[in-house]
């Protein structure tokens, strides 16, 4: 996000610096299993095989991925304009209205293939309309978009709290949840995918909405580097001022990538409520879109990088389940933890490693870094 | 009179939620009057409550709770330094991290060490903070109007309630009449200036940080010692964003950040107390409503509808020598 200080080859800038800083992160989360009693080697066993060792571990990895590939893309394209999007998490949740909204009314009717691209638009478009008020504040007032997005995730859980509670909950239910869907609006699920590799699965909730969000991916690729519009995004989030000077609207295109990406982040839902859960329960995106940052900042903005995160999110999601079942001393929430290290180290500290790694590159071939040997030295 | 008592019991827990708040927001504005944004205050409250109720089970008292509360807060807030300082990381990003690893490790650690679900073991009388009581508090409890309020509400708190509405006069008092308050201001505003009259601006923005970590620490004791006898898991529930809302909404003044901070809590004791019965007037309000309220204010705030929040300057941006 922020001008890189030291300049280094390309492939040690998408490869080799990401690498560092994920291993890092994980050498601490490391400590933090052993200071918790535990072997990390061991747990990372655990973790890996609980993953990738079974075909429903594969299912449930994929699964959360979706997920995870949703909320990442809709943070990425934020940041892309500069534009740091916490508020992925509300405008996941309020997308899932607009989908309780459409099966709750459709689902007794038609069938899933006409409800599932109605409820993809709906979800959308709850969730644009979320990112939607704080961008025209960021715009248009000033106001700082992070704290907006952060005051907006809180109003939608409130909001969701009040319908769930309320309105949506079915007469004489006591949880605050609404009422599950009927098959009009169950997605299909991918697992024959998985069993073509001749592997077993027993119940996983891997759906069709994996697809949507590798096309979504690719769709967000396009979007940014081969269109017009993400030129102007790039251009606006690398220099406002350059952008003005282009002649590109500010309000525009701060509303644009903030409907985009509040859009993706409603889409999100689908993969939970309509793959899985068959209803809008309350917290059902449970973090999700706080994730989305770590696997945005992990895929370095990059779709093909941030399929890649969301698929090692994924594992660490499906994987730590195991982990906790395993190892009674770690709870999922070590994966929390990990969320927190990789921010940390990935995002805010993606520097740190740089300039030791510049003064490496120099020492061996000064040309690789962009500098010239003067005399045989590394200048 | 029941309405005098209820009046009184209202604003007695609008003080009592209205603490931690105060002391996030005040840790918040040392940060941001430095140019520092720090959205990690939910984070480092968090590892505060659990370093703080642990500590003080384990050796069974609450100044050690207490001095551990602080340490552990200002260690996290060193972190967030080491990252937006030194390494001119991206402040948010870094804040975000802080509030995941302190969410996560809070609970993984307290489950490791007490097996209680992420609880730590409940405080017994002389591990927490008591009550003080005001000298002839009982005396005078009788007496109408003055007795309940001499009682209830300046009477009988802990001493760490009084210590935050200290810090209110204090920090006034450091931010517009020392010469590190001056200076704070000026590196939130202008580091470059700083930088020229030869001030080390990181090691001011690092002792910014500092002052945040005590007070977040404070906070965060305050919540599982005094509020509750023991730390339970995620247990600051997002006060550390609604203080800094109260930030933003006090416009990052020590004054102001009381009186949003007190109007913020007593909506939180509004709601718990109305629980679904009617207002006059307005009827029925959902206690959804009246819990979104602050955030609502904050975001029509930010909109700049009631006067217009002004962030320090410099806030956010990593400071460059060469330019």
């Amino acid at each position: 996000m922020s001008t890189p200080y030291a300049k280094l080859p390309a492939w040690a800038d998408y490869g080799l610096i990401p690498l560092i800083n994920l291993s890092v992160a994980f050498i601490v989360a490391g400590f933090v299993v052993m200071l918790v009693g535990e072997n990390p080697f061991r747990a990372a066993v655990i973790l890996v095989e609980g993953a990738f060792g079974k075909g429903t571990g594969i299912a449930f990895t994929l699964f959360y991925a979706t997920t995870f590939i949703f909320t990442g893309l809709s943070v990425a394209v934020a940041a892309h304009c500069s534009l740091f999007n916490i508020g992925t998490e509300g405008q996941a949740y309020i997308g899932g209205l607009g989908i309780a909204l459409v099966c709750l009314s459709l689902d007794s009717v038609l069938p899933w293939w006409v409800i599932f691209p109605i409820a993809i638009v709906a979800a959308a478009a709850f969730g644009a309309a979320w990112g939607f008020i704080p961008a025209y504040l960021q715009a248009k007032r000033g106001s700082h978009i992070v704290i907006t997005t952060i005051m907006f995730n809180f109003i939608a859980a409130s909001v969701m709290v009040y319908l769930l509670v309320g309105p949506l909950k079915p007469a004489g239910s006591q949880a605050p949840q609404t009422r599950n869907f009927l098959s009009g609006a169950e997605l299909p699920k991918l697992n024959w995918m998985i069993e073509l590799f001749g592997a077993k699965i027993r119940s996983a909730p891997l759906n069709i909405c994996f697809l949507l969000a590798l096309v979504m991916a690719f769709l967000v690729w396009l979007l940014i580097w081969r269109t017009r519009l993400g030129y102007e995004m790039r251009t606006y989030g690398h220099s406002s001022k350059a952008a003005r000077y282009a002649g590109i609207s500010e309000t525009r295109i701060i509303i644009t990538a903030m409907m985009i990406s509040g859009a993706l982040a409603g889409m999100m839902a689908l993969n939970p409520v309509m793959g899985d859960q068959h209803n809008v329960a309350i917290d059902f995106v449970s973090g999700a879109g706080f994730v989305g940052i770590a696997v945005a900042l992990m895929g370095r903005l990059h779709p093909v990088g941030i399929v890649l995160a969301a698929i090692l999110f994924g594992m660490l999601y499906q994987g730590g389940a195991e982990l906790a079942f395993e190892m009674p001393a770690i709870s999922r929430d070590m994966i929390v933890i990990i969320q927190g290290l990789v921010i940390l180290f990935a995002g805010a500290l993606e520097h740190m490693f740089r300039p030791y790694i510049q003064a490496l590159f120099a020492s061996v071939s000064p040309k690789s870094v962009g500098m010239q040997a003067v005399n045989g030295k590394g200048a | 009179m029941d309405s005098f008592n209820a009046v009184i019991q209202v604003l007695d827990s609008t003080i009592r939620l209205s603490v931690p708040l105060l002391l996030a927001c005040l840790a918040g504005l040392y940060s941001e009057r430095a140019g520092i944004f720090d959205i990690g205050l939910e984070g480092k409250m968090l590892v505060g409550a659990f370093a703080g109720a642990s500590a003080a089970a384990v050796f069974h008292s609450a100044l050690i709770g207490l001095g551990t509360a602080v340490l552990i807060s200002v260690a996290f807030a060193l972190v967030h330094g080491f990252a937006s300082i030194t390494h001119r990381g991206n402040q948010i990003v870094s804040g975000v991290a802080i509030n995941f690893i302190a969410a996560g490790s809070t609970i993984i650690l307290g489950q490791a060490w007490f097996s209680q679900g992420g609880r730590t073991p409940a405080l017994q009388p002389g591990e927490r903070f008591e009550a003080i009581i005001w000298p002839g508090a009982d005396a005078i409890k009788d007496v109408p109007v003055i007795g309940p309020i001499y009682a209830e509400l300046i009477s009988g708190h802990s001493i760490l309630v009084y210590f935050a509405f200290a810090m209110v006069p204090f920090t006034w008092w450091v931010l517009f009449r020392t010469r590190f308050g001056l200076r704070m201001r000026a590196v939130g505003e202008n580091p470059a200036a700083v930088d020229t009259a030869g001030i080390s601006v990181a090691w001011l923005r690092y002792r910014a940080l500092i002052c945040t970590g005590i007070l977040t620490g404070v906070a965060g004791a305050y919540l599982s010692m005094v509020q509750n006898g023991g730390f339970v898991k995620d247990m600051t529930a997002g006060k550390g964003y609604i203080a800094l809302a109260a930030l933003i909404f006090a416009k990052w003044k020590p004054v102001n950040a009381m009186f949003a901070c007190l109007l913020f809590g007593f909506l939180d004791a509004a709601s718990i107390r109305l629980q679904g019965s009617p207002l006059p007037l307005v009827g029925k309000v959902p206690a959804q409503l009246m819990q979104a309220l602050p955030y609502v204010l904050t975001v029509i705030l930010l909109a700049g509808f009631i006067g217009k929040a002004v962030p320090p300057r410099a806030g956010g941006v990593p400071y460059v020598k060469e330019r």
